[in-house]
């Protein structure tokens, strides 16, 4: 008698498991967003490209587009997000104290960040890194032909510490001319006060507009560090990191499989399976991450697929001209790639 | 007598030279060290003013719709990205749509205060208590929204509307709160005036930033419950402004002669009677420079509430300054000349005023 019921229990939990993923537990996040009514996404105060207000006064750029991202995954409404400018030193204290619900502001990500302060990464947004920019007239092609060369940056940042490596590693002599702020180190440089600038490359691109001549510099191809930036969320809400991560994946899987803002109402009529199951035409991948089944459609509808993202807001779209570079899609020979949807 | 010894005889004056050249050689070159002074003087500005008049004016672009109409002008301003994004400026990223009612607040407050500033207008206390007492209350409703107008939450104000919002709070605040932390500092209740000493001291010994900080982003942690960023900012800077005020009206208060308060008891007027008809009125006219000082400087530091997250005229302009399609050598020097013009007007106003003031109370002759 008592065996039966244990094992009637057993059947129940186990029932109850297997019946999990499909029900799993509802995010309190998400909870709170919906019951909001917008979401509340961390900012840069005005970094080009990733975060800046644009004429009509709303914010732009790709942080600021991924938190679209998200909403209309939620709202079906990309302007339901509420936009904090943070600075660089509030901004995990401010995540942490629940002032915002993601963190999409230019973070690298790494082990401290990750275990230590307690965050979750949902993934790479953008892979950045240390670069340098040269007048073309130098006729410098590589940065292992900058020996000797003086070289502009910031004071006390890992900008330094980074240059030093690299030229010690290679063997190679040089000068560091240091400023503090940024608009002090570019017009150092675009008054020829140094050979070469350094920063992170898509600082490099972003400042190389402020130069009198942009056209008469390039970046060169060599980058000496690992700056890989992404959105981040509190620790403790699984559900919703998933939820998170997952419109990201959603972006980059809608530009694998062909998906944009302008052919996503076709594409549910396309016979491909892995289309069908990213835009809910097939499975229920939407409701297991609390959503609809339309979600990644909705995404791709208001705010595009990562390659859209990627060019209106820093890429050929933009004033910046970045190349996709480490960014393109690991079909075509770059670091982005996203786990399936099935 | 005829024969007293005759002082040596001055030179006889020289013969005025004509017109401004007389004027030039008396203020200017009057001595050697002088003239080198003046001669240096010019130099500066040839240097200084010259260079930024080409900038500002004859280099500058004046109109265009993006970079490149600024790139041409490499060595001169770039005005376009100023008047391109006025409104930003002006009201940060409240919504287009809702932007008149920050207008009606500010032609309010516009109102109000030229009713009680000018000469001669009839009705100024009932005005006056009414902009003291209900205006805020109006400008909240308009400005946030409630009572059947559409939510503008506080993350989308900005601009020159949240610097007037941070300066008028503290203003209004910190001149009634000043007077009684004043007060209660003189006050010969123990415990009044130890709470007075000890709140003025603990405000004035911290930074603002450190307390705009705390106030945004340590209070919710400790407290554990989130409160509008904006509004716990704004009774930061309430508190922190009228410990300072506090200290200019004490200032004024011990510049009263005794028998001032001993002739006040003498006509058996009560402790606040005095004080309001007998005390205050000389002490707040002694103190008139220093009150309007405090008011400046509170003005030019609403420019810290940038650090939490908010932008003031400052700030929405640099973060206007990073977009891409905007940047030039020159985008970020424009916005920060324009910000300074528009901070110099305001607190020039404000001092013009106070010297009007000044010599109506005549508080300047009367010492």
């Amino acid at each position: 008698m008592r065996s039966t019921i244990m094992r009637f229990a057993a059947l129940a939990v186990a029932g109850m498991l297997a019946l999990a993923p499909a029900f799993a537990a509802p995010s309190p996040t998400l909870a709170k967003v919906k019951k909001n009514g917008f979401l509340r996404c961390g900012v840069n105060e005005g970094l080009p490209g990733f975060s800046v207000p644009d004429t009509k006064g709303e914010w732009a750029g790709m942080d600021v587009d991924f938190c679209r991202a998200i909403a209309a995954a939620i709202f079906n409404d990309p302007k339901k997000v509420r936009f904090f400018p943070t600075s660089a030193k509030v901004r995990f204290t401010a995540l942490q104290a629940g002032d915002f619900d993601v963190l999409s502001r230019n973070t690298t990500w790494t082990i401290s960040r990750d275990v230590q302060i307690g965050l979750e990464f949902i993934g790479v947004m953008y892979f950045d890194g240390q670069g340098f920019m040269v007048p073309k007239s130098a006729k410098v092609t590589s940065a292992r032909q900058l020996d000797g060369a003086s070289v502009c940056t910031n004071t006390g940042t890992t900008t330094e510490l980074n240059l030093a490596d690299y030229f010690r590693a290679n063997k190679m002599k040089y000068k560091v001319i240091a400023f503090e702020r940024n608009n002090e180190v570019i017009s150092a440089y675009d008054k020829g006060r140094c050979d070469a600038y350094t920063t992170d490359a898509s600082g490099l691109y972003a400042e190389r507009l402020k130069l009198t001549k942009p056209d008469d510099h390039i970046v060169l191809p060599e980058i000496i560090s690992k700056e890989p930036l992404g959105p981040a969320v509190n620790q403790g809400d699984q559900p919703w990191g998933d939820l998170v991560r997952w419109t990201f994946f959603a972006m980059l899987n809608a530009e694998e499989l062909g998906v944009t803002s302008k052919n996503v109402d076709q594409m549910l009529k396309s016979p491909n399976p892995e289309v069908r199951r990213l835009l809910g035409v097939e499975g229920a991948f939407g409701e297991s991450l609390g959503l609809t089944k339309d979600w990644a459609v909705r995404i791709v509808r208001h705010v595009g697929n990562y390659g859209e993202v990627f060019e209106r807001n820093v890429g050929q779209g933009s004033p910046l001209k970045i190349k996709r570079g480490m960014n393109a899609l690991h079909t075509k020979g770059g670091l982005q790639y996203a786990p399936p949807v099935r | 007598m005829a024969n007293a010894p005759t002082k040596a005889s001055r030179p006889p004056p020289r013969a005025p030279l004509p017109g401004p050249i007389e004027w030039l050689r008396e203020n200017l070159f009057s001595s050697w060290g002088n003239a080198a002074l003046t001669v240096v003087a010019l130099l500066i500005l040839y240097w200084v003013v010259v260079p930024f008049v080409r900038w500002a004016f004859i280099d500058a672009a004046w109109t265009g719709t993006g970079r490149d109409d600024c790139l041409a002008f490499e060595n001169g301003a770039c005005w376009p990205f100023v008047s391109e994004r006025i409104g930003q400026i002006i009201y940060g990223f409240y919504d287009v749509t809702e932007r008149w009612r920050v207008d009606l607040t500010l032609i309010g407050l516009a109102l109000g205060l030229l009713w009680l500033t000018m000469p001669g207008m009839p009705g100024k206390r009932p005005v006056g208590a009414v902009m003291v007492l209900a205006y805020p209350l109006i400008a909240f409703v308009l400005l946030a929204g409630g009572f059947g107008l559409e939510e503008v939450p506080t993350t989308r104000w900005g601009g020159l509307l949240m610097t007037l919002v941070v300066a008028f709070t503290g203003i209004v605040a910190s001149l009634p709160l000043g007077i009684l932390l004043a007060l209660g500092r003189r006050s010969e209740l123990p415990v009044v005036k130890g709470l007075s000493v000890a709140f003025i001291e603990l405000w004035r010994g911290v930074p603002l930033v450190t307390v705009l900080f705390m106030a945004a982003n340590m209070l919710p942690l400790f407290v554990g419950l989130s409160v509008n960023k904006l509004l716990a900012a704004l009774i930061a800077v309430a508190l922190f402004s009228s410990a300072y005020m506090a200290e200019v009206i004490r200032g004024g208060l011990q510049a009263i002669p005794k028998g001032q308060y001993e002739a006040a008891a003498a006509m058996g007027l009560s402790y606040w009677r005095s004080m309001a008809f007998v005390i205050l009125p000389q002490a707040l006219r002694l103190s008139l420079p220093n009150i309007v000082g405090n008011f400046i400087g509170l003005l030019k530091d609403t420019s810290l509430i940038s650090i939490i997250g908010f932008f003031d005229l400052l700030g929405i302009v640099q973060a206007g300054a990073t977009d891409p399609e905007w940047a030039t050598p020159n985008t970020a020097l424009t916005g920060y000349a324009f910000v300074g013009a528009v901070f110099w007007a305001m607190c020039f106003g404000m001092s013009r005023y106070a010297t009007h003031l000044e010599g109506v109370l005549g508080a300047g002759g009367r010492r």
